[in-house]
C-alpha cells in the first residue's frame, strides 16, 4: 500500500533529533562556521552519549532519512562531526565479510568516540575512481599500501583524534584497470599512515576534510574488504565502490534536504513574522513573484525528499536501487542549491550577512551537489542506468 | 509505515488500463488527433472496466469498491500515457459523479449515481473553466442567485468536456463568493451549449463553451443541498488527477524520446551515447518520478481526508512544469523529426502544454 505514515516510534526519532538539532547544534553553528578545525568537543561528547538512542542510529529506512534531515536542519557541519562508522561502516557492511563487520564495527559502540572514513578520492582522480593510483601489494601476511588520498571527510577525527578506521581504495594490478580496484581497512594508528592537512573550505567547517598519505603502509591481509582475486573480465571490488555508493547516495540527499529545509523556513518564518502569507491554491497569474519563487523551494524541496525516501525504502525492501539513488542526490543536490540561493536572494541583506545562518546554509548545502558524486557524475549515472547503457556506450 | 509499493488490487487494476492503453488508444491516438473523433467502441471498452462505477457503493448500482485518490492517481496516468484526449474523455462522467459521490444529498446520489453506473456510456460533466485570462475557481464571475425555490445562474464557462452530449452538468457558480456547484440538466431553460471549441491541443476531446442566462435551476439542485460542497477538496482531486495525467503524458513522451535517441545515429553513434542528449533524459526521468512521487503524497492526503492544498497545489503547478519541460524535450531529442507530425512527439508538447489550463477537466 502506497503510504507516508510514519509509525509513532519513528515519528518520535524524528522529533528527538530535531530537539538536538534545535538545542545542541544550532547555537554552536556559526562558532564553529568561524573557527574551522576546533573541535565541537562538547557537542561530540552529547552526541556520544546519546549514540544508543534511536534518534542516532542510522540504519538505512526512510526513518533514518527523515532524522538525517532534522539534525542537518541542525547544522551539516556538525552533523558530520556525530561520531560513527558513517561512510567507512558503509563500505564494510557493503562489501565485507560478517567476520569483518564482526571485527571492524562490532565494538565500535564501545568506549571513547570514534570515526570511520573513506578514502578514495586522490589529487588526480575524483569521479574517475579508476584512475586511482594508490597502491596495494601483497607481502606476505601483509599488504602494503601507497599513496595520497585527499578529501577524506573526517580522516582526521577517524585517524588521529579516536581509535577510529579508514576504508582505502587502493588498485593491486595497475594494468587491470577497474578489476584491480580492491578497498582495505586501515585503522587508526598504523604505522606509515598520517594526516597531512586539512582542507579550508566554503562549507561543512565544523567537519574535517582531511589529506591522508599512505607510506609503506602494512595492513594484515585480511583486512581486504571482498577478494583479492583480480579477474579481468570481474570488477567486483569497483562493483563494491559503487553498491556502496547505493547505500550512501540517498544519505546525502538526505543531508541536502535537511539544509535546504533550514533556508526554506528561515524565509518563510520572517515572511510570516511580516504578515505575509503563502497563498496555496490561488491560481498562478494572481501570485506574487515572492509566492511563486516559494512555491517552487518548497516544490523541489519535496520533489528532492520524496525521490530520498523511495530509494532508502527500496534499500530497506533490498530492492536494487542504483537508479533511484542517483536520481535522489541528484536531485538533491540541484534542490539544496536552488533552494539556498534562492532563499539569500529573496532575504537581502538578512540572506547575506552573517548575523544569520542564511548565508551559511548557502556555502553549506553546496557540497551535497559534490560529495559523493557530483550533480553531473550521479546524472550520468542516472542517464546510464534509464538507457540501459554500459560505461562504455555513454562516456 | 512509508511505502511505495500499490496494492495488489491496484497493481491490477493498473495492469488492465496500461494494457488497454497500449492495446487500443495507442492504436488510433494520432487519428483521432487529426479527425476530432473518438471511436464509440473504444469508450465503450473503457466504460466496461468499470473504472468509476468500481467506486459507487452497491446501494447506488455500483460495485461498492473503495474510492480512492491514489488508485484515481494510477488510473490517470496509465490512461493518459495512452493519449490525452481519450483520457479526459473516458473520465468525464467522475466530474460529475465523484463530487456527487463525496458531497451529494441522499436524494443527489439517489438520483444520479445509478446513471453512471449504467452497462453503457453516460455522459455527465462539469464545468469550472471560464474565458478570462485572469480565471479564478475561487472567484468566479458566473454567478448563482437564490430566488424563491430555485436558483438562477448566469455566467460563461469554457472548456467544458462532452456539453452537448451530456445529461447532467455540474456548474460551479458563485453564490455569495464563494464556489458552489449546480447540476443542470440537458435542455434547462437559459443553458445555452456553444460551438465545438479548437484548441492547440486535446484534439480529440469535444469541449465546449456554454452560456447562463437566467438559468433556472431547483434549490435541490445545489450540490450538496444547503451544507453545499467542499469546493476546495473538489479542486485538490482536480489537481492530484491533472498531476497524475501530466506524468502519464510525459512517461509518454520520454519513453518515445529514449527509444528514438538510442535509434538515431549521427557522426557514427547514437545521439543518445552523447551527454547533452542523455542528461535531458535523465533528467526528463527525474522529474517524472518526483512528480509522480509527490502526486501519490497528495492523493494519500486526499484519502485521509486531510487537507491537501498545500500537497496538491505544490504538485499541480510542478506537474505542469514538467510536463512542459518533458514533452519540449522530446521534440528537441527528434530535432526536425519532432516537428512533422509522423511523430507523436508534437502531439504530446501541444496537449503538455495545457495542463496549466485544464483546472476541473479531471478528477479523482
Amino acid at each position: 500500500m502506497i503510504d507516508f505514515e510514519l509509525t509513532p516510534e519513528q515519528q518520535e526519532g524524528i522529533v528527538a533529533a530535531h530537539q538536538a538539532a534545535k538545542e545542541l547544534f544550532r547555537p554552536v553553528s556559526r562558532y564553529y562556521d568561524e573557527h574551522e578545525h576546533e573541535s565541537p568537543r562538547e557537542l561530540i561528547a552529547k552526541m556520544w552519549e546519546r549514540r544508543s538512542e534511536s534518534t542516532f542510529n542510522m540504519g538505512l529506512d526512510p526513518a533514518a532519512a527523515l532524522r538525517i534531515e532534522e539534525l542537518c536542519w541542525g547544522d551539516a557541519g556538525l552533523y558530520l562531526c556525530i561520531p560513527g562508522p558513517a561512510l567507512g561502516g558503509a563500505a564494510v557492511f557493503s562489501s565485507g565479510t560478517k567476520e569483518q563487520v564482526g571485527r571492524f564495527l562490532g565494538s565500535f559502540n564501545e568506549g571513547e568516540p570514534k570515526w570511520g572514513a573513506m578514502a578514495m578520492t586522490e589529487p588526480h582522480a575524483g569521479s574517475d575512481t579508476a584512475a586511482i593510483s594508490a597502491t596495494a601489494v601483497r607481502d606476505g601476511d601483509e599488504w602494503v599500501l601507497n599513496g595520497e588520498k585527499i578529501f577524506v571527510t573526517m580522516g582526521k577525527r577517524a585517524l588521529e583524534d579516536s581509535d577510529g578506521f579508514v576504508v582505502v581504495w587502493a588498485t593491486v594490478d595497475k594494468s587491470a584497470g577497474r578489476a584491480g580496484m580492491k578497498s582495505f581497512v586501515v585503522p587508526a594508528g598504523t604505522p606509515g599512515m598520517r594526516v597531512e592537512k586539512l582542507e579550508k573550505k566554503l562549507g561543512i567547517r565544523a567537519s574535517d576534510t582531511a589529506t591522508i598519505i599512505l607510506d609503506n603502509c602494512r595492513i594484515p591481509c585480511d583486512n581486504i574488504l571482498g577478494s583479492p582475486e583480480v579477474k579481468k573480465t570481474e570488477t567486483k571490488g569497483f562493483r563494491g565502490a559503487m553498491a556502496t555508493f547505493d547505500a550512501t547516495r540517498p544519505i546525502i540527499a538526505a543531508q541536502a534536504i535537511g539544509v535546504g529545509r533550514a533556508a526554506l523556513d528561515f524565509v518563510k518564518e520572517t515572511l510570516e513574522n511580516k504578515g505575509i502569507k503563502i497563498r496555496y491554491g490561488t491560481p498562478r497569474q494572481k501570485l506574487t513573484a515572492l509566492e511563486r519563487d516559494i512555491m517552487d523551494m518548497e516544490a523541489n524541496y519535496k520533489a528532492a525528499k520524496l525521490l530520498t525516501l523511495r530509494a532508502l525504502w527500496m534499500m530497506s525492501q533490498a530492492q536494487p536501487n542504483s537508479l533511484e539513488s542517483s536520481m535522489a542526490k541528484t536531485k538533491a543536490g540541484l534542490a539544496v542549491t536552488k533552494i539556498t540561493q534562492k532563499a539569500v536572494e529573496i532575504m537581502g541583506p538578512l540572506g547575506y550577512s552573517r548575523r544569520h545562518l542564511l548565508e551559511k546554509w548557502m556555502r553549506d548545502g553546496k557540497i551535497n551537489d559534490i560529495f559523493e558524486g557530483t550533480g553531473q557524475i550521479n546524472m550520468l549515472v542516472t542517464a546510464r542506468r534509464v538507457l540501459n547503457y554500459s560505461r562504455d556506450q555513454l562516456k | 509505515m512509508i511505502s511505495f509499493s500499490p496494492t495488489e488490487e491496484q497493481q491490477m487494476i493498473v495492469s488492465m488500463v496500461k494494457q488497454f492503453a497500449s492495446d487500443e488508444m495507442r492504436k488510433i491516438y494520432r487519428e483521432c488527433d487529426e479527425s476530432g473523433e473518438i471511436p464509440d467502441n473504444v469508450i465503450d471498452t473503457a466504460w466496461k472496466m468499470g473504472l468509476i462505477s468500481n467506486n459507487i457503493p452497491e446501494e447506488y448500482a455500483g460495485f461498492g469498491g473503495e474510492h480512492s485518490a491514489i488508485t484515481g492517481s494510477l488510473i490517470a496516468e496509465e490512461l493518459a500515457w495512452g493519449d490525452l484526449s481519450i483520457a479526459i474523455h473516458i473520465l468525464c462522467p467522475a466530474l460529475f459523479s465523484y463530487p456527487v459521490l463525496e458531497m451529494g444529498t441522499k436524494k443527489q446520489k439517489e438520483k444520479y449515481l445509478p446513471l453512471v453506473c449504467d452497462e453503457n456510456y453516460k455522459t455527465a460533466t462539469a464545468a469550472l473553466i471560464e474565458p478570462n485570462f485572469d480565471f479564478d475557481p475561487y472567484s468566479l464571475s458566473t454567478v448563482a442567485r437564490p430566488e424563491g425555490n430555485e436558483y438562477v445562474l448566469h455566467g460563461q464557462k469554457c472548456y467544458v468536456p462532452l456539453a452537448l452530449e451530456a445529461d447532467f452538468i455540474l456548474v460551479f457558480a458563485a453564490e455569495n463568493g464563494s464556489s458552489q456547484g449546480f447540476i443542470i440538466e440537458k435542455g434547462t431553460k437559459g443553458l445555452d451549449i456553444g460551438e465545438r471549441e479548437n484548441s492547440m491541443g486535446i484534439n480529440a476531446l469535444a469541449t465546449y463553451e456554454l452560456s447562463l442566462k437566467n438559468c433556472r435551476v431547483p434549490k435541490e439542485n445545489r450540490l450538496g443541498g444547503p451544507d453545499g460542497c467542499d469546493f476546495n477538496r473538489i479542486m485538490n482531486c482536480s489537481r492530484v488527477a491533472l498531476s497524475a495525467m501530466a506524468v502519464g503524458v510525459a512517461k509518454a513522451a520520454f519513453e518515445y524520446s529514449r527509444d528514438y535517441a538510442k535509434e538515431r545515429v549521427a557522426f557514427g553513434e547514437p545521439i543518445a551515447s552523447r551527454q547533452a542528449i542523455a542528461f535531458m533524459l535523465a533528467e526528463m526521468a527525474i522529474e517524472i518520478d518526483a512528480t509522480r512521487l509527490m502526486t501519490w503524497e497528495a492523493a494519500w492526503k486526499l484519502d485521509r481526508k486531510e487537507e491537501a492544498t498545500k500537497e496538491a497545489s505544490l504538485v499541480k503547478a510542478y506537474a505542469d512544469d514538467m510536463a512542459i519541460m518533458v514533452t519540449d524535450r522530446a521534440v528537441q531529442i527528434l530535432g526536425g523529426h519532432g516537428y512533422v507530425r509522423e511523430h507523436p512527439v508534437e502531439l504530446w508538447l501541444r496537449n503538455g502544454r495545457g495542463f496549466i489550463t485544464f483546472d476541473g477537466m479531471a478528477i479523482v
